[in-house]
């Protein structure tokens, strides 16, 4: 569903982001992409949501491939796709049940259903009771939550996540990996750049670690490492 | 109701004071280029009344036949650049002197005979009232046999040539730096509306909305702000014009066609001043 092969990404001002990056990710998985900050982890990201165009090599992403992609397929493509960031990247000045309809109302989604959908997913983040609430009146954890609400409320296939426990306290981050996992159980592929090693080693899941670019680590193609080792 | 009609309300309810500093800032600009429009068609109107007195008189040899007087009319009231010919007889002439000529009034009394000759009065259509059409008509008029001597004000009507020239050079220079200052100013307040969104709309692309779906608010919000700077400057112009008019000088107004014309200059700025920061900024990010 998600293939990059022998990708390459160059800056115009000089310098590799990535460098031969190949993987493969599945319906339903879900992986945890890893390395340090600049490793290239928000590029990878960055290139699945067509925010940046392919230096060289192939990504395909659900049926679409990036190099053949007209600007007006990008839009099609993100709505497939559902983004979740580190920032949360709310509408400040709308409640958390607008935040999420929004993300309807552009894909020209049929008005009458929306109300209901908008509910149905922040029931599911949790978040029915604050509907009426405007982002600075939640909590990071909250906010993150309305956020996930807005990239889950057009059913997409895969949800990308680009730290999006970075600005949350242990107990929120927590409460946000939870909720990433139970939307991996009901089928959606999740890919979290994440550099909390903590979260990584909790759970089962696939490992892509980058370094300067570079694919350094896929637990899916390599021998298991040493727990304790540094990843 | 429609998200984009909703979309861009929203826009105003929530950045007030930026909606109503664009609104102004339009209304401004409209309102200076409105005013040297206004100076422009009082000019205009000025120069047409003056233009109107541009007349070619040929004066006739004594004895000509009226018949051939009559026909000759015809003849010329046909020439394209023509508007009116009119034959004054010798009798009328000096019934026109006596009347006009209040101190000659003796020495016209007391003739044995009349010394005027008969003549045809030639009026231009009015935009054939200048030096070359007057010239071409009088040469014309010169060909007729019964013709004895043409006459019109040649220096007078080279310069209100001259005159009107100047007026249409400095006109388009003047009014084209007026308008392009106003699109310059325009075009800034409507880049920050743009600018004051650019996370919103960065937030709408993540989501999956099109271009056409994020540009039609600004489009439409452009359109109406332009609108209202339009009306603003109309009546801004009339505010002025009404001052004016009671110390000044009797002047013009705008006719409704004009007006709706400033209204309509005002939209066309704000959808396309918006269209085209709206796409400048869409295509960077």
């Amino acid at each position: 569903m998600i293939k990059f092969t022998n990708v390459f990404k160059a800056f115009p001002k000089g310098g590799l982001a990535l460098k031969d990056v190949s993987f493969h990710i599945a319906k339903g998985e879900f992986v945890f992409l890893t390395g340090h900050s600049g490793a290239g982890k928000s590029t990878v990201l960055k290139l699945i949501y067509a925010e940046q165009p392919v230096t060289s090599g192939e990504v395909r992403v659900s049926g679409f491939n990036a190099a053949e992609l007209r600007p007006r397929d990008v839009p099609m493509l993100r709505r497939r796709l559902g983004i979740v960031f580190q920032d949360f990247r709310l509408l400040e000045d709308r409640t958390a049940e607008e935040n999420v309809a929004f993300a309807l109302e552009v894909t020209g989604a049929r008005r009458s259903s929306i109300p209901a959908r908008v509910m149905r997913v922040l029931t599911q983040v949790g978040l029915a009771a604050k509907a009426q609430a405007y982002p600075r009146e939640l909590s990071g954890g909250e906010q993150q939550r309305v956020a996930i609400a807005r990239a889950l409320v057009n059913e997409p296939t895969v949800l990308l996540a680009d730290e999006p426990t970075g600005n949350l306290d242990e107990r929120a981050t927590r409460g946000v990996f939870q909720l990433l996992r139970d939307i991996n159980a009901s089928g959606t592929a999740v890919v979290m750049a994440t550099h909390d090693l903590d979260l990584v080693r909790q759970a089962p899941y696939r490992v892509i670690e980058l370094q300067e670019g570079a694919l350094v680590y896929d637990s899916a193609v390599d021998e298991p490492r040493d727990q304790a080792a540094s990843p | 109701m429609n998200l984009t009609v909703r979309e861009s309300l929203i826009a105003f309810r929530r950045a007030p004071l930026l909606s109503a500093l664009s609104v102004t800032t339009i209304a401004f600009s409209l309102f200076v280029v409105g005013l040297f429009g206004l100076v422009a068609v009082n000019l205009q109107d000025a120069l047409r009344g003056v233009a109107e007195r541009v007349e070619i008189v040929a004066y006739l040899l004594p004895g000509t036949p009226i018949e051939t007087v009559t026909l000759a009319g015809k003849d010329i009231e046909a020439f394209p650049e023509v508007q009116s010919a009119s034959y004054v007889s010798e009798d009328s002439a000096l019934g026109r002197a006596r009347a006009e000529l209040v101190e000659f009034r003796d020495v016209l009394q007391e003739l044995e005979r009349n010394p005027l000759p008969a003549s045809i009065e030639v009026k231009l259509k009015p935009r054939f009232r200048d030096a070359d059409h007057v010239n071409q008509v009088a040469d014309r008029l010169r060909g007729f046999g019964f013709v004895d001597d043409v006459r019109f004000g040649r220096d007078w009507v080279e310069k209100l040539d001259r005159l009107r020239q100047i007026a249409a050079a400095v006109g388009l220079v003047v009014g084209a730096a007026f308008a392009v200052v106003a699109i310059i100013i325009i075009g800034t307040t409507i880049r920050m509306a743009v600018l004051q969104r650019s996370r919103e709309i960065a937030i709408m692309r993540l989501v999956g909305a099109t271009d056409g779906f994020i540009r039609r608010p600004f489009l439409l919000q452009g359109a109406i702000k332009g609108m209202l700077g339009g009306l603003a400057a109309i009546a801004l112009s009339y505010g002025a014009y009404t001052l004016i008019n009671r110390w000044l000088i009797h002047a013009a107004f705008f006719s409704k066609e004009q007006a709706v014309a400033i209204v309509g200059f005002g939209m066309l700025i704000g959808f396309f001043g918006s269209a085209a920061s709206v796409g400048r900024h869409l295509r960077r990010v």
